[in-house]
């Protein structure tokens, strides 16, 4: 095998299992287009039906925060604990909160 | 042999050899995301391989498994269309190969749905979807090739001229073909024809490539004569279980 595949773009790829839930982010592949990027992604990650729906994000498209900045951003909601959700009582029929 | 039993059994055959074809990719891959995209077609191939040379000893009626048949069977006793038997060559030859045989597949596939024998409508049911998407794998590739760089396409027009030849194979209706048509049970080999030639000549011209000129020759393989090719496929796709007859996982 040669190293073609390293002058593809990356993408990104998300899976919905099943209807109604979320889009999971799964793993990245390369792909020289957009079309490629979802019949590879058939092909890697739903080939034990493990998905409905697939979404492919060029990499470089997608904007992160940075690690350093960790502090600045994260550290400040740590001792509001009033923010969770812990002071409702769920109902019992509620199976994917 | 009847000519239901070899009908199907040229069926089979063609996905089979294909598959094993498919398979030498396996590892060579240009990338690691085309080496599973390939081993998946494969396996689908083989997967209908599977379900057809059951049905085709079944028909026989001599006690063969879908085993027996794959892996004891002589190189005249194939009844692949030779076009499959074709080396894999380069990543292009093997696009052109799949999208040539993939427009063909689906095309008697969609046919098969209305057979009157009920094994060939379930099977060619579930095939059919797979071929779908076989057929747009290979064109996509086939338009990124042809419509890609002065390489890519010189390649894969190359690739176009060696191969078209051997298509003439899958038109040309024989005996076989003529009781199959007549009972009902599947479409004649020149009825694939029409709709092949509109889902080729569509792509082709999305891919800039030109159609050469039909041949008046025609290869035999689904008759039992094939290239030299087939001896070397067979020799590797037979030799595990030649050694260990019966050997399993």
């Amino acid at each position: 095998m040669t190293d073609n595949s390293q002058d593809w773009p990356l993408y990104e790829i998300f899976i919905r299992a099943r209807s109604g839930l979320d889009h999971k982010h799964v793993g990245s592949l390369h792909a020289t287009d957009a079309r490629m990027a979802i019949e590879h992604a058939r092909d890697l990650y739903t080939r034990r039906q493990e998905g409905v729906s697939i979404w492919a994000v060029r990499s470089s498209d997608i904007v992160a925060s940075d690690p350093a900045d960790a502090d600045t951003l994260f550290e400040p909601a740590r001792d509001k604990v009033y923010r969770h959700p812990t002071f409702y009582d769920i109902p019992d029929e509620v199976k994917t909160l | 042999m009847m000519p239901h039993c070899a009908y199907v059994l040229r069926i089979a055959d063609t996905s089979l050899i294909l598959a094993q074809r498919l398979g030498e990719w396996v590892g060579h891959a240009p990338a690691i995301e085309e080496d599973l995209g390939l081993a998946n077609v494969s396996l689908d191939l083989l997967g209908q391989a599977r379900m057809l040379l059951s049905y085709a000893g079944e028909l026989e009626g001599r006690g063969r498994s879908e085993d027996d048949l794959a892996y004891l069977r002589e190189e005249s006793e194939f009844l692949n269309a030779t076009l499959v038997e074709q080396p894999n060559g380069d990543f292009g030859q093997t696009v052109v190969r799949q999208f040539l045989v993939d427009a063909w597949q689906l095309e008697l596939y969609e046919q098969l749905l209305e057979s009157k024998d009920p094994r060939l409508a379930e099977i060619a049911a579930k095939a059919v979807k797979e071929t779908r998407y076989h057929l747009r794998y290979s064109a996509g590739w086939l338009v990124r090739l042809g419509d890609g760089t002065d390489e890519s396409h010189a390649r894969v027009q190359d690739a176009l001229t060696r191969l078209w030849p051997l298509t003439g194979e899958l038109f040309s209706t024989d005996e076989v073909d003529r009781e199959i048509a007549q009972a009902g049970i599947g479409p004649a080999a020149e009825a694939l024809l029409p709709g092949w030639s509109a889902r080729v000549a569509a792509v082709f011209a999305e891919a800039r490539l030109a159609a050469p000129v039909m041949s008046p020759f025609s290869w035999h393989g689904k008759q039992g004569r094939h290239s030299e090719h087939l001896g070397f496929v067979l020799a590797e796709m037979q030799s595990l279980h030649r050694a260990h007859p019966g050997a399993t996982w």
